[in-house]
């Protein structure tokens, strides 16, 4: 009979890669992050609106890489040209169209409830950024239409004081923030944004059922002040899969 | 006549924007659209129901998960 292998205890590593890697794996669980299934309640139609603006996002960068590497002289005058700066317009009317229906869809059900505070803040910020992502390459088209916009916004950006910085008639300076700064904000705010949903859980709708009698129940029971509403349940009480 | 030759007469933009003044608003008709397309896109997204969630919803109720 053979004594069983003991293992040596594990001394705590020095080395940050180790640190880091630890505290990734305990803040998001390999089952978490890459989740093979969902709560019940996310199959419907306004929760599409937020992948949605993503899939709108992929197609803006990818066209806008193309346009990028060609430069004015093609979009302008060629055919394909044309057909790729079109692309790149209509995806991002469609990543803003898609992204306010998701805003309403979040702040409607109170997407901040249950500790997501983090995730509506990424969200707001991230629309707040996709803005001037848009207006730099509206004043980066190199026509007369981005001519009429940059001296129009130009007044608007000297009067609330950054005129001196960002210059909307400065078209290296617009085309630097167009194609470089902004969409790396907005790239890394967006998968800090997914990382939080995946990490928090997709916010539950109200359970307005329950809370219709707590408050019917407060308000016949004798002497009541009113109790408060019970909170919706966490996901992990409804979920079916393995999202939270 | 060419597809740009028969848009063009379809929608002439040869003129300047229609707008939608009210007080201090001031809208062009083209963003008005938009933006009563994406009230309407949000309420469908409310009503419609989505595929296969009653049947989802039915297999949590007995006891199976989807």
């Amino acid at each position: 009979m053979s004594a069983a292998p003991t293992t040596p205890p594990r001394t705590p590593s020095k080395s940050w890669t180790v640190k880091v890697r630890e505290k990734g794996v305990e803040a998001l669980p390999p089952e978490r992050l890459l989740p093979d299934g969902q709560p019940t309640y996310v199959a419907s139609w306004i929760y599409v609106f937020g992948v949605a603006s993503i899939a709108s996002l992929i197609v803006i960068i990818g066209s806008g890489s193309i346009l990028a590497l060609k430069g004015p002289a093609w979009w302008h005058e060629t055919g394909v040209g044309h057909f790729f700066n079109s692309i790149h317009m209509w995806s991002v009317e469609l990543f803003f169209f898609v992204m306010v229906v998701h805003l309403w869809g979040k702040y409607w059900m109170a997407s901040w409830r249950g500790g997501r505070g983090r995730v509506w803040v990424t969200g707001a910020i991230t629309f707040l950024v996709a803005v001037p992502a848009a207006l730099t390459g509206y004043v980066s088209q190199q026509n007369f239409d981005a001519q009429w916009i940059s001296t129009q916004a130009k007044d608007a950006m000297n009067s609330v004081g950054v005129g001196s910085f960002f210059n909307l008639t400065n078209f290296g300076q617009m085309y630097s923030y167009h194609i470089l700064l902004l969409p790396i904000a907005v790239v890394a705010l967006v998968s800090l944004h997914v990382l939080l949903v995946r990490r928090n859980g997709v916010v539950p709708p109200f359970e307005i059922d329950s809370r219709k009698a707590a408050l019917a129940s407060a308000a016949t029971s004798p002497g009541a002040g009113g109790a408060p509403p019970p909170s919706p349940p966490s996901p992990s009480q409804t979920s079916t899969g393995g999202q939270s | 006549m060419s597809l740009v030759g028969v848009m063009g007469a379809v929608f002439n933009l040869n003129h300047p924007a229609h707008t939608v003044d009210w007080s201090f608003i001031h809208l062009s008709v083209a963003n008005v659209v938009v933006i009563g397309l994406m009230f309407v896109v949000f309420f469908l997204a409310i009503l419609l129901p989505f595929p296969g969630a009653a049947g989802r919803a039915a297999a949590r109720r007995g006891g199976g998960a989807s």
